[in-house]
């Protein structure tokens, strides 16, 4: 398989990122080339396989449902970029 | 003292003897990276304040004696990637530049129970994404034994701390061979544990289902020692794995005589460096002295494992870097004109190359109607490949295997084809996709380059593979070698 151009703007938008116009051919290329190399997969029988999703087989550990977590609201939101009183701020979402 | 020559078993017995204080070898490292690091740039963070601080507690514990902790007062580097208590955690990304983290990885927590020393953050490939340690947002770290070659990545400033002597042994992360291919191009001692031995939390996410912390040291014996500290079930990662704690030391001593290691036909192919393959074949010769015997074994499906792991691992790192979108930590754009354009441009201009050129086809494999031919795809052949040893092991106790096709390659000489860049890891890629432990050990040296190899064990085997590896340290001097440096 191979991807168009729009293709990879189309993912781009999907990821939340955007090429520039001028590398856009390039970016393309480049994905493809890696296309070219996971596309070798198809090449190996895997009828009957189940996927493997964690290396032991493992679940999902679960625990009771009691409160661990302390509030270290305070904490936590001091790396954050812009807040005011204990909330995150964004631009302006509504009108 | 020779700083640079000193192991952890030494300095644990020089500061039970006082011989010198924590205080005294700290500084000394610390001196030793400001006078040498600047051609190298394996820190991305040096925490020296901090260090000192934490020696002159440690002294203050050794010095009142009794029973310590086993990296009470040592030294150590750590991996950008595992977040520490008011200090950067960058992971070498322009996104994470201005992050202090708020809490301590639980492998950080460990050591800090230890009143181990940390001397600061090492360089790596951003995010973990790379063999090379050129995707940094610091710059690429240069391999100490020749400026001009690159110490493997993705945790390419940790081996080459150890190696420089800035630090006795650090911390690294191996989602593909991360820890294992930069201690081979650094001629050091690799440990990736089986996965979920040591703990994820607080290690940043790259791909969740292969991730794994472990360590980089001069030899077998100290990756013991130091696995013995991080190692261990905690409840905070959720594939944690609960079982007992054991003792990695506890086989060192023991005789290799009547252990049978496979050596996959695969992995010995003409893409190998010829120098590669006659240093394994000398090792070989050491190992049948010691009473092991060889035998050939077939891992079929070695072929498919980079394919499916360029799905896998891009599809979880699509996933988990989701979370950097300029709302709750990391770079924010300036005056973003509304909430799309604040995380489009947050991470355009924050992410480096290679990181969105990973999350494009991680994005792109898990988007609709491509599910099934990509990653549920990738995840049948990850069975394959795991069916592939657990076949191997019924015959063999271990496998042995070059670590790298080639010696560390030049600076800049394949970061303009990222497949072949990518093909790099073919031979440590397995291992992760199938989560089991594997180490790679120096073995030669090609010119001034080392040369490593690999043992790849059972899960849950760490304690023989370090007996296997500490064995062979025992009988060859070349994880004694040390490069040179100049100012």
């Amino acid at each position: 398989m191979s991807v168009q151009i729009d293709e990879i703007r189309k993912v781009a938008k999907l990821a939340k990122l955007s090429i520039d116009e001028s590398q856009v051919a390039d970016v393309c290329d480049g994905f493809n080339q890696i296309l070219t190399l996971v596309d070798k997969m198809q090449q190996c029988d895997t009828n009957n396989i189940k996927p493997l999703a964690n290396p032991h087989d493992a679940k999902q550990r679960l625990r009771v449902d009691e409160v661990t977590a302390t509030n270290e609201r305070d904490k936590l939101m001091q790396v954050a970029p812009e807040t005011e009183n204990g909330l995150f701020l964004v631009p302006k979402v509504i009108d | 003292m020779n700083i640079e020559q000193l192991t952890l078993s030494e300095i644990q017995q020089s500061l039970r003897d006082k011989k010198f204080s924590s205080e005294e070898l700290t500084s000394a490292y610390l001196a030793r990276i400001k006078n040498f690091d600047a051609s190298i740039n394996s820190f991305i963070t040096v925490t020296g304040e901090l260090a000192l601080a934490a020696a002159k507690q440690a002294d203050a514990l050794i010095a009142k004696g009794g029973n310590l902790p086993s990296l009470c007062g040592i030294p150590l580097a750590h991996k950008d990637i595992f977040c520490t208590e008011g200090v950067k955690t960058s992971c070498a990304s322009k996104m994470l530049d201005n992050f202090t983290a708020p809490y301590n990885a639980t492998v950080i927590e460990k050591l800090n129970a230890e009143h181990s020393v940390m001397l600061g953050k090492t360089n790596m490939d951003e995010f973990a994404m790379g063999s090379s340690n050129e995707n940094s947002f610091y710059g690429a770290c240069k391999n100490p034994w020749n400026l001009e070659h690159v110490p493997g990545g993705s945790s390419g400033g940790s081996a080459a701390a150890v190696a420089a002597g800035f630090a006795p042994a650090a911390t690294g992360t191996d989602t593909g061979g991360s820890i294992r291919q930069p201690a081979a191009f650094c001629g050091l001692t690799g440990l990736k544990p089986t996965y979920g031995v040591v703990s994820r939390y607080g290690m940043v996410a790259y791909a969740s289902s292969l991730d794994q912390g472990g360590v980089i040291t001069k030899n077998a014996e100290d990756a013991a020692i130091f696995l013995n500290a991080i190692a261990g079930f905690d409840a905070k990662d959720s594939t944690s794995i609960e079982k007992a704690d054991e003792d990695y030391t506890r086989l060192l001593t023991d005789s290799l005589k009547g252990k049978v290691i496979g050596l996959p036909e695969e992995y010995f192919s003409d893409q190998v460096d010829s120098q590669i393959s006659k240093a394994i074949e000398d090792a070989k010769a050491v190992l049948e002295k010691q009473g092991v015997t060889f035998k050939s074994v077939n891992l079929k499906t070695t072929d498919m494992a980079i394919s499916a792991y360029y799905i896998i691992a891009p599809s979880e790192a699509s996933a988990n870097l989701q979370r950097y979108d300029g709302v709750r930590y990391g770079y924010r754009c300036d005056n973003p004109k509304d909430l799309e354009d604040m995380y489009t441009r947050s991470r355009t201009e924050a992410f480096g190359e290679e990181v969105k050129r990973r999350i494009l086809i991680g994005t792109y494999a898990l988007s609709a109607g491509f599910y099934d031919a990509y990653y549920r795809k990738a995840q049948k052949i990850r069975r394959l490949i795991k069916e592939d040893f657990e076949h191997a092991f019924a015959s063999c106790d271990f496998i042995l295997a070059p670590t790298t096709p080639t010696p560390a390659f030049k600076i800049g000489e394949k970061t303009k084809d990222p497949v072949a860049m990518y093909l790099e890891d073919i031979f440590t890629i397995s291992v992760n996709l199938a989560g089991l432990p594997a180490l790679s050990l120096p073995c030669g040296l090609k010119g001034d380059l080392p040369i490593g190899m690999q043992l790849i064990g059972k899960p849950f085997s760490e304690a023989m593979l370090l007996q296997a590896a500490h064995q062979f340290q025992q009988a060859t001097d070349w994880h004694k070698k040390m490069p040179s440096l100049a100012k």
